[in-house]
């Protein structure tokens, strides 16, 4: 689930909101592993889990309920060919990245030997936190935080770096959408609007940035230095924890 | 289908036959209400004969048509899969007959990273006209599954009973 300092829309509605589909929402985007790579993950598990995600990894098309039973339906077909008996249980839970939503899955979770999750990074340890004794594999790549450009196409947006300077680049992130994360302009390799190094996929995001400041009448936020970014906010910081202590309860304490 | 193919494709039935005495494959095969399904009846008003081997199966438009129906056609067992829809351009729905011919394309895809052939599932258009046409493709897959051989998904009948009560 994406909640970096600001409402969340999906916490507001949390319990009634249903995951859309729709395409306008910012999300984790993911893309399943290889079949054959799965196969080798889930070795020679007699009884599996498979646990995908209502949130994020649905609207991807990447761990919803239909790629859980496609999956399955998958695993099931290239293990009955090699003649192996494996039994298959199928969860989608609304998010795996909460612990609502994820400890009613208890009786699923102990009755089997080990739980393929197909939601992002995040779902996958949520698992591992509140079933330590349970093995819990990973069935995708989380690749990124983005939105749908159009069906079946997800693009990277924003780069979680911890340090928003959207307001200076007319809302296009240079951190996310430049290949050389660049902070003042763009590189030599900027050609009619795209970028060098894949010209056909990828827009220079410096062209987008002056189009759209051009656009605003903010012109002159280009010639604004940034300064050099502090990092510390982003991977290079370390692991990152928020807190909120407003919103604490005993149990935080 | 010209006349060379059809004399390949019967020694090969003949070849397949002896081999693996007297295989009679189950096709499923996923129809559109407007076209295919409606030809499949028409051949039937025609008294046109084409082989028992084939289940259909309606779908309001192959627009209908889910990766998921394919994939658990093969898992209780079918030989193969066709999936029958309109011309292209003439979908009721208009595009519907496009998007089954990409989640058909998708499907083969999977089939072959589980090792199963792609060439077990088939795409095909027709009018509902077109009843001859259906017998032909009727005919046509199940020589092309009879050449294949048997699906290498083994199902215990019984077993296979339990589970769809249970379903």
């Amino acid at each position: 689930m994406i909640c970096r300092g600001r409402a969340c829309p999906a916490q507001e509605g949390a319990a009634s909101r249903a995951p859309t589909r729709e395409g306008d929402e910012e999300m984790i985007i993911a893309e399943q592993k290889p079949l054959k790579e799965i196969l080798e993950i889930i070795g020679d598990t007699k009884k599996l889990l498979i646990a995908g995600c209502g949130a994020c990894v649905a609207i991807c098309f990447a761990g919803g309920e239909k790629e859980v039973g496609i999956l399955a339906s998958e695993i099931r077909l290239a293990r009955k060919k090699e003649g192996i008996e494996i039994e298959i249980l199928e969860a989608t839970p609304l998010r795996q990245c909460e612990e609502e939503w994820v400890k009613p899955l208890a009786d699923k979770i102990n009755s089997v030997d080990k739980v393929l999750s197909i939601a992002c990074g995040v779902g996958v340890q949520t698992i591992v936190d509140y079933f330590p004794d349970k093995v819990v594999l990973p069935g995708l790549n989380t690749t990124s935080f983005g939105r749908p450009l159009e069906m079946g196409v997800w693009a990277e947006y924003c780069a979680g770096c911890g340090n928003c300077i959207l307001h200076y680049t007319g809302g296009i992130c240079p951190v996310a959408r430049c290949s050389k994360s660049l902070m003042n302009g763009p590189c030599g390799g900027s050609e009619k609007g795209r970028c060098e190094v894949d010209p056909q996929n990828i827009e220079c995001a410096w062209q987008l940035i002056y189009d759209r400041l051009k656009r605003l009448g903010k012109l002159h936020l280009m010639e604004e230095i940034i300064p050099i970014k502090n990092w510390s906010t982003s991977l290079h910081g370390g692991v990152r924890k928020t807190i909120r202590e407003d919103l604490r309860q005993d149990s935080g304490q | 289908m010209n006349n060379t193919e059809t004399h390949d494709s019967e020694l090969g039935t003949r070849n397949s036959a002896l081999a693996t005495r007297d295989f009679e494959p189950v096709i499923v095969a996923f129809c559109c209400h407007y076209c295919a399904f409606a030809a499949a009846d028409l051949a039937g008003s025609l008294r046109l004969s084409y082989p028992p081997n084939v289940r259909i199966i309606r779908l309001p438009c192959t627009g209908k048509l889910d990766v998921l129906y394919i994939l658990k056609a093969f898992e209780f067992g079918a030989d193969g899969v066709m999936v029958a829809g309109c011309l292209e351009g003439q979908c009721h729905f208009q595009k519907g007959n496009i998007y089954a011919k990409k989640r058909v394309q998708y499907a083969k895809k999977l089939l072959s990273e589980i090792t199963i052939e792609p060439e077990r599932l088939e795409m095909y258009n027709l009018s509902s006209a077109m009843a001859t046409r259906f017998a032909e493709i009727a005919r046509e897959m199940t020589e092309r599954i009879k050449k294949i051989g048997p699906t290498p998904i083994k199902v215990e009948p019984d077993k296979l009973t339990i589970e769809l009560v249970n379903k």
